[in-house]
């Protein structure tokens, strides 16, 4: 039963969506358009992320990735996360299978979870855009005061995910 | 975005004639990584498509403008974690809100929960970490949000005053 649930609703969503544009109903016209605007901008930036992360899992060794995000690496794992999060593009939808990835390769679970948190707030083109629209000093506090609360919360997150043999999902 | 493409072509034609092989394995790996969060990503489309619906542009700007700033701040914050907006719409609207003298806490509760937690990203998140590790991050984030909110306050005089 479960197995077919999430058809259906997908499913009843279009026939509802496809109707309202077929009898201008314009409640589900507006709906059928949030999804066509995210659908396009999304479709402009996954595929080209998935063949990025096919490309990286292919080329690069499991030891480049444990000797720097691993289990043994300093602060500068952390680092790491930092700047690649600044040139992620698209949203926390790009960094989770990119953090999966990652993981697979051997980085440690609080340098994704630094990872993730971080691409959520220091994308460099959001940054940019956001310091035009609410000001440098705006942008500054932000960051200067959520990255570290995310590298903290990271590090307890996966002491203690350590400790309880949490394993992710297999992508 | 045209670096992101290009950078990715150039790389591919690499790989391409570095190793043939490798290089159509890594196409394999992306499509079927790509097939089997289909399903996660036209799940959060379709949430995203209907809470957009029920808070659009002109209710948040209504909403975010009036009363209590705690309260204001409390409510830019659970609707920045419902919503998802990318940052070239959330930006605007933040300026257009700080002309109407919403105070910079508020619309720091608002874009950073916008960004940090995500509700309709939860269909993707679960299918890589699983339901608890996504609501616990989300949990966390959500207080962080809260907390940068609050020194924004204080950092602008908007605190103490």
């Amino acid at each position: 039963m479960k197995k077919f649930l999430k058809p259906i609703i997908f499913a009843i969503y279009f026939i509802f969506v496809g109707s309202s544009f077929i009898f201008n109903f314009e409640s589900g016209e507006l709906i059928g358009k949030n999804f066509l605007s995210f659908t396009f901008s999304m479709v402009k930036i996954i595929p080209v992320a998935f063949v990025l992360i096919g490309l990286f899992e292919v080329w690069i060794k499991r030891e480049t990735i444990e000797k720097h995000l691993g289990d043994n690496s300093s602060w500068r794992g952390f680092l790491w996360a930092i700047l690649l999060s600044g040139t992620t593009v698209g949203g926390l939808y790009v960094a989770f299978p990119i953090a999966a990835v990652l993981h697979k390769k051997g980085a440690k679970l609080s340098v994704i979870f630094t990872y993730i948190g971080a691409s959520a707030v220091c994308r460099i083109p959001m940054v940019v855009f956001e310091a035009s629209f609410l000001g440098i000093k705006f942008t500054l506090v932000r960051l200067l005061v959520s990255i570290p609360l995310i590298i903290i919360s990271s590090v307890i997150m996966g002491n203690i995910l350590i400790k309880t043999n949490y394993k992710i999902a297999k992508q | 975005m045209l670096i992101l493409y290009l950078a990715t072509a150039i790389l591919f034609i690499i790989s391409f004639i570095a190793d043939k092989q490798k290089t159509i394995k890594a196409l394999k790996i992306a499509f079927k990584k790509f097939s089997k969060i289909v399903p996660a990503f036209l799940t959060m489309l379709i949430l995203i498509s209907i809470i957009l619906f029920i808070f659009p542009q002109d209710l948040i700007i209504r909403y975010l403008g009036i009363g209590n700033k705690y309260v204001s701040m409390l409510i830019a914050s659970l609707i920045g974690s419902i919503t998802l907006m990318p940052g070239f719409i959330a930006f605007p609207l933040a300026g257009i809100l700080r002309q109407q003298g919403v105070p910079y806490m508020v619309l720091s509760a608002f874009t950073t929960t916008l960004m940090l937690v995500g509700i309709v990203t939860f269909p993707v998140e679960k299918e890589f970490f699983g339901v608890k590790i996504t609501i616990i991050r989300n949990v966390i984030y959500f207080f962080i949000a809260i907390i940068v909110a609050v020194i924004m306050g204080i950092v602008f005089g908007e605190i103490g005053k």
